[in-house]
């Protein structure tokens, strides 16, 4: 056994291909590695959202100024992509809580709320979009 | 479960506790908001909008928020410099940079509740 293990090219370093082709990352590892990438464009998205609040609560014609701003199409992609980086983080941010008092940590039920919180985030990010929109 | 000698200065886990403290006040205020804006008349108007800020509770949850938001990103964002940035100098002009960025967004929120 020992003899098999030393035959291996180790150290074994990542590269870009190893990381897009050769290496699966399993559902949960993508929920925690979308929470990182959720939080970073929220932290990134902050100066916009003091902007849009900023605006819209200095006088009625801001108000009116924001409104027809969000109505644009390009706006209304980039809210609804912060909509899902805000639902996505909230969700999984809920669910490492749970695995940090030890709850759900097998598994079978870290995949299956892993599945919960892809759906979840997907869903409330549905739910508001059409909120946003009509 | 590894019995442990918790041993050093301890700030590690005040963040580590301070991140989900203020995790789970953000999570609070945004269910509260998310919901009451999905429920709200439409259309929304500004005086409706104006309002609801010039509240006193509204201002004070609104800074508590803004508060929990900033030292939570502050703590999120400096793991992960810490995981991806491995240069000593350019890991602490991040880190600063982030830290001058967290201070100004608290800074315009607290202009834009109390202007």
């Amino acid at each position: 056994m020992s003899t098999t293990a030393a035959k291996k090219n180790r150290p074994k370093y990542l590269s870009l291909r190893a990381l897009l082709f050769e290496i699966r990352l399993p559902l949960p590892g993508w929920i925690s590695i979308l929470h990182r990438v959720s939080g970073l464009m929220l932290f990134l998205a902050t100066v916009w959202v003091l902007y849009l609040l900023d605006r819209s609560l200095a006088s009625a014609a801001g108000f009116e100024a924001i409104q027809h701003y969000v109505s644009l199409p390009v706006v209304r992609i980039s809210l609804l992509i912060l909509v899902w980086a805000v639902c996505h983080h909230l969700c999984a941010g809920i669910r490492f809580l749970f695995l940090d008092l030890d709850r759900g940590v097998d598994r079978e039920t870290a995949r299956l709320t892993s599945w919960i919180v892809l759906a979840a985030s997907f869903g409330l990010t549905a739910l508001f979009g059409a909120r946003l929109m009509w | 479960m590894v019995n442990r000698v918790v041993v050093g200065a301890h700030y590690g886990l005040l963040d580590w506790l301070a991140q989900r403290i203020t995790g789970a006040l953000i999570a609070l205020y945004l269910v509260v908001l998310g919901g009451g804006w999905l429920l709200a008349t439409r259309p929304l108007t500004f005086e409706t909008w104006q309002g609801l800020f010039a509240q006193g509770w509204m201002r004070v949850a609104t800074l508590l928020f803004a508060v929990s938001v900033a030292w939570h990103a502050w703590i999120g964002l400096r793991d992960i410099l810490m995981d991806y940035v491995k240069p000593a100098g350019l890991r602490l002009g991040l880190q600063v940079l982030v830290l001058l960025t967290v201070a100004a967004y608290l800074g315009w929120a607290v202009q834009i509740l109390w202007r």
